[in-house]
């Protein structure tokens, strides 16, 4: 019989004093500098009164330029922290030679787990999503996306999961286990701690928001196209973005359910992947790589759209073979859910299965080498303008095709007999992350930023960062493919073998190189806002570019377009630029101004992420009582929401000319001027 | 522990694959890049000797080799890992001299054991083979997942509790080498390295010999022992009491190694308690 359980059981349940790890100085440390920032930041707010700004115009905002710029910034702020847990690795593998280190292994093996789980989902997943949110609807010509107010609720989902991450900083401890919380080492037994917990029930809220992040873009892509933009003349990014999401639909419900049988293991004393009664790891296995293996494709495909988009303006060129590239993209998006098996390779399956996923996954790389060819050829016969975005286009394709070298290096089963879970693997899948995934994000957001604020980034700093981040990236991880090599393992808290010390120096110094490379980043951005007026853009098109979204100002009016652009091939605005029809989009003497109606602000999203908050706060701590009231409190928004009338407001056609036509007085005292010049 | 400096059989295949492998794919992914950094030198913009070609956007002659030449890498890298799955099968048969020795490994929370049936001893953490012999070597976990390699022999193999996986090797030169485990199983993990001597044929039957008379036995209870979670610094051995132990392991009738001990009610450890250093 199990004992009655006190008033404080109930009202606190694991909750305690020992849960602040005071006996840690690093993560309270940490997380005590984090907590002040965050106060500071919202005493800064209260005290200058910028609160109800920031509730009406973005907390509650359902524009999906605002929400995809709020998941860009979520994105750079665990960038940092997910950063700082890589430079703490470096150091601690720098010196973690024939000693401990500084970081014991319980503390260590929080930072690695800690580390994937908030780089893939807390800032490339993101990162991505941001900017496919910020981009797609302007270059579908579109006036929003297909369910704003999911959109908020979907973007806030995030934020609770990385809000919860964080938490465990500072109130309990994170999941020692590894960014995939193997079991049977994830299970109650192995890890009675609420660090499972904490990794689980945060991607469990976080994954809904990006189920419905990706619901939301493929019906948006599918629904929501302007007048003319057929599939077949919708910009790349758009393609990319169509089948990122495809595969978050597909594969997003996979993770769900297997952490969910993990958390019924843990919770309720189910068998899922218990070493007892039944319980099958290698269940676990197959499950979280159906997942996790489209899950890099839903993250690089994305990328491969920015650099399209990149590499087609900044060769003043279309992209070279589009339809193959459409082909490329979709045959991807497919194949990618045909390969999981290749992460288990060393699990003894037999060699007909090896065999098998190993070429399969090598064919993958038949549609990925065409893209780089693709690109390649885009360049040629271009006029090549080095701006930042360009510099780290180029930069991807020199360093992702070593990382797609290494990647069907592994996936040939002899070799990856020697390779799998080494430091060589490391290297893989970071050649491939930073060099595709991370490039990308920082190509779009130097490619973008003026179209969201208005203004450039500063070029210089903008170079500086990618120099330094570039080298950085190649004197840190290349070592690690030579660790590899040497047969290290991934996750060492500590080694004893001399010929891998001098790797680890060398991806250390790497990793200063990297910091420096982020820190000119942040000065890139702090000069350019204290030098907004001189970098402002008053055409809307800074880069002479060829989609939609550089036919409106920047930033583009609540309603994007005025009126809904009419699309004639591909390369929309390029054409209507260049064939003279200059006066469809600027010269509006044809049709007359309308009244436009755009969805209301709704705290929807924002209320919902808090109960959800104290609820999963509430279940990794087992307060019972308190995940009834968060259940509760999120079904009731739902409710409350569902049974609203008005959803719309009307911008006055008045309204709409009058903010249209300061767009078009600008841009044609800039073609005048540049007409004299 | 150089992958490229094999001392038996697998791993001299494995590597041959993976170099040649590599070697496969630089052929074109060394052009490819100076054709990048060609191609993006070239047509800078302020190069005006570099023509501009707006309208150079679809080329059927181009697109068939661009689909080709990855196409082609990859049938070519497809027939090597389809043969190679085949020939280097963990479980695939290694002919060696004189008659196979067969291993029976556990990872324990952590450390390595080693049983040797046949000569009914067992040693922790250090695992010792005849040079030129087959190695048949059964694994099963005691507890949490690990992964067992020695990096100079080759093919690495996943430990399940309830399981057993089955991987044969062989050393062909004495000396001695190093193993570990490849897949995170917790605190202790980076303490689950292990030495493997590789001793002349003649010596081995010696070393079990001497091995034979330690006193320390290993039986269900002095397993039950050795299974608490901890790492084992020193390199212990054993008289094995009953040669079907690591059936008794693998069938569950023993069961799964207990993870940590004290825990409070937070869930952290109580630090001290039970380091893994
Ligand atoms: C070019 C085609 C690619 C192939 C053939 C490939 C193949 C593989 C294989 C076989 C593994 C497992 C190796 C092992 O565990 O032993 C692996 C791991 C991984 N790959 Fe790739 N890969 C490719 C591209 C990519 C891309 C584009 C990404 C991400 C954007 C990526 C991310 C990863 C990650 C994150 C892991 C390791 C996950 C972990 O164990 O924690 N790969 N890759
Ligand atoms: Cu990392
Ligand atoms: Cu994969």
């Amino acid at each position: 019989m199990p004992a009655v359980p006190t008033v404080e059981a109930t009202m606190l349940g694991k909750l305690d004093w020992s849960a602040i790890p005071l006996d840690q100085p690093i993560p309270l440390a940490a997380g005590g500098v984090v907590l002040l920032v965050i106060l500071g930041v919202l005493a800064w707010v209260v005290v200058k009164g910028h609160l109800p700004y920031l509730w009406h115009e973005w907390i509650t905002s359902v524009d999906h330029k605002r929400i995809g710029v709020m998941y860009i910034l979520l994105a750079s702020v665990m960038l940092l922290r997910g950063g700082s847990d890589a430079i703490m690795m470096r150091i601690q593998q720098a010196i973690a030679y024939q000693s401990q280190g500084y970081l014991p292994p319980e503390h260590y093996n929080q930072i690695f787990s800690a580390h994937g789980t908030i780089m893939i989902f807390f800032v490339a997943m993101p990162f991505v999503i941001g900017l496919m949110n910020l981009v797609v609807p302007l270059q579908l010509g579109v006036r929003d996306v297909a369910f704003p107010t999911l959109n908020s609720v979907g973007f806030w989902l995030t934020a609770t999961g990385a809000l919860l991450v964080n938490l465990s900083l500072v109130i309990g401890e994170f999941a020692r286990t590894g960014w995939l919380a193997f079991p049977p080492l994830s299970e109650l037994s192995y890890s009675p701690g609420v660090g499972v917990d904490y990794y689980a029930w945060s991607l469990q809220i976080s994954g809904v928001g990006t189920l419905v992040a990706g619901i939301n873009l493929v019906t948006t892509v599918l629904k929501l196209r302007t007048k003319g933009m057929n599939y077949l003349r919708m910009p790349m990014f758009c393609w990319t973005t169509l089948a990122s999401n495809l595969l978050i639909v597909a594969a997003f419900p996979i993770l769900t359910a297997t952490l969910a049988m993990l958390l019924l293991d843990r919770y309720l004393g189910f068998h899922f992947f218990t070493n007892e009664a039944g319980g099958n790891v290698m269940m676990f296995m197959n499950l979280i790589w159906a997942w996790g293996h489209p899950e890099v494709y839903i993250l690089v495909l994305p990328a491969f759209g920015v650099y399209s988009e990149v590499v087609s303006t900044f060769s003043s060129k279309p992209l070279f073979g589009y339809r193959s590239m459409v082909l490329a993209t979709m045959a991807i998006c497919i194949i990618s859910f045909m390969v999981w098996l290749h992460h288990f390779f060393t699990m003894g399956a037999g060699p007909d299965v090896n065999a098998i996923f190993g070429i399969a996954s090598m064919i993958i790389a038949v549609p990925t080498g065409v893209k780089i060819y693709n690109w390649l050829f885009t360049m040629y016969g271009g006029r090549i303008r080095f701006a930042t975005p360009m510099l780290w286009s180029v930069g991807f394709m020199v360093t992702f095709i070593i990382g797609g070298l290494t990647g069907v290096l592994v996936a040939v089963p002899p070799a990856d007999f020697m390779l799998h879970n080494s430091m060589f693997l490391v290297a893989h899948f970071h050649n491939v992350i930073i060099g595709g995934v991370l490039f990308a994000a920082f190509a779009g957001f130097e490619y973008w930023f003026p179209k969201a604020f208005g203004f450039r980034l500063d070029e210089r700093w903008g170079k500086v960062g990618f120099w330094f981040t570039f080298v950085g990236f190649w004197v840190t991880f290349m070592p690690l493919y030579i660790a590899g090599m040497l047969g290290m393992t991934r996750r060492m808290q500590h080694y004893d073998v001399a010929e891998w010390r001098p790797w680890m120096l060398v991806a250390a110094f790497g990793m200063l190189l990297l910091t420096i490379g982020v820190l000119a980043q942040v000065t890139q951005i702090v000069v350019s806002i204290r030098n907004r007026e001189a970098l402002r853009d008053r055409t809307g098109d800074p880069w002479d570019g060829r989609s939609l979204e550089w036919a409106t100002s920047s930033p583009p009016p609540v309603f994007n377009f005025a009126f809904d652009p009419d699309v004639r091939g591909e390369d929309a605005y390029w054409a209507l630029k260049h064939h003279a029809k200059q006066q469809q989009l600027e010269d509006h003497s044809g049709p007359e101004y309308q009244d436009i109606e755009m969805p209301k602000n709704s705290p929807t999203g924002f209320v919902c992420a808090f109960f959800a908050t104290v609820m999963g706060f509430a279940l990794i701590w087992h307060i019972w009582w308190m995940v009834i009231l968060g259940g509760v409190g999120a079904f009731a928004t739902f409710v409350v929401f569902a049974w609203r009338d008005h959803d719309e407001y009307v911008i006055p056609a008045a309204e709409v000319e009058r903010i249209d036509r300061i767009n078009i007085e600008e841009r044609r005292n800039l073609v005048s001027l540049a007409g004299t010049l | 522990m150089n992958l490229l400096d094999p001392q038996g059989p697998v791993a001299a295949a494995n590597s041959t694959i993976l170099v040649d492998s590599v070697f496969i794919m630089l052929a074109i992914v060394v052009p490819t890049i100076f054709a990048i950094l060609a191609f993006a030198f070239w047509f800078r913009a302020s190069n005006t000797k570099a023509r501009y070609r707006p309208d150079f956007v679809y080329s059927g002659r181009v697109e068939m080799v661009v689909w080709a030449i990855p196409a082609l890498t990859v049938i070519l890298l497809g027939g090597v890992a389809w043969i190679g799955s085949h020939q280097l099968d963990p479980a695939a048969p290694v002919p060696g001299t004189g008659s196979p020795v067969r291993i029976q490994a556990v990872s324990l929370d952590w450390k390595w054991l080693f049983i040797y049936p046949d000569q009914r001893i067992a040693t922790v953490n250090s695992l010792t083979v005849p040079a030129g012999a087959e190695l048949n070597i059964q694994l099963t976990s005691s507890s949490v997942m690990n992964v067992f390699f020695i990096p100079q022999l080759g093919s690495m193999i996943y430990t399940m509790n309830g399981m057993v996986t089955k991987l044969n090797l062989r050393a062909d030169n004495q000396g001695k080498l190093q193993g570990l485990s490849a897949h995170f199983s917790g605190d202790g993990f980076p303490d689950m390295m292990f030495d493997v001597n590789v001793v002349s044929p003649l010596a081995f039957p010696d070393w079990v010999t001497t091995t034979a008379k330690t006193d320390a036995v290993l039986n269900e209870d002095s397993y039950k022992k050795l299974m608490q979670q901890g790492i084992e610094k020193g390199r212990p051995t054993y008289r094995l009491e009953d040669p079907r132990l690591f059936d008794l392991i693998a069938t569950q009738h023993i069961p799964p190694g207990p993870g940590p001990e004290l825990v409070s009610d937070a869930g952290r450890p109580h630090s001290g308690g039970h380091d893994a250093r």
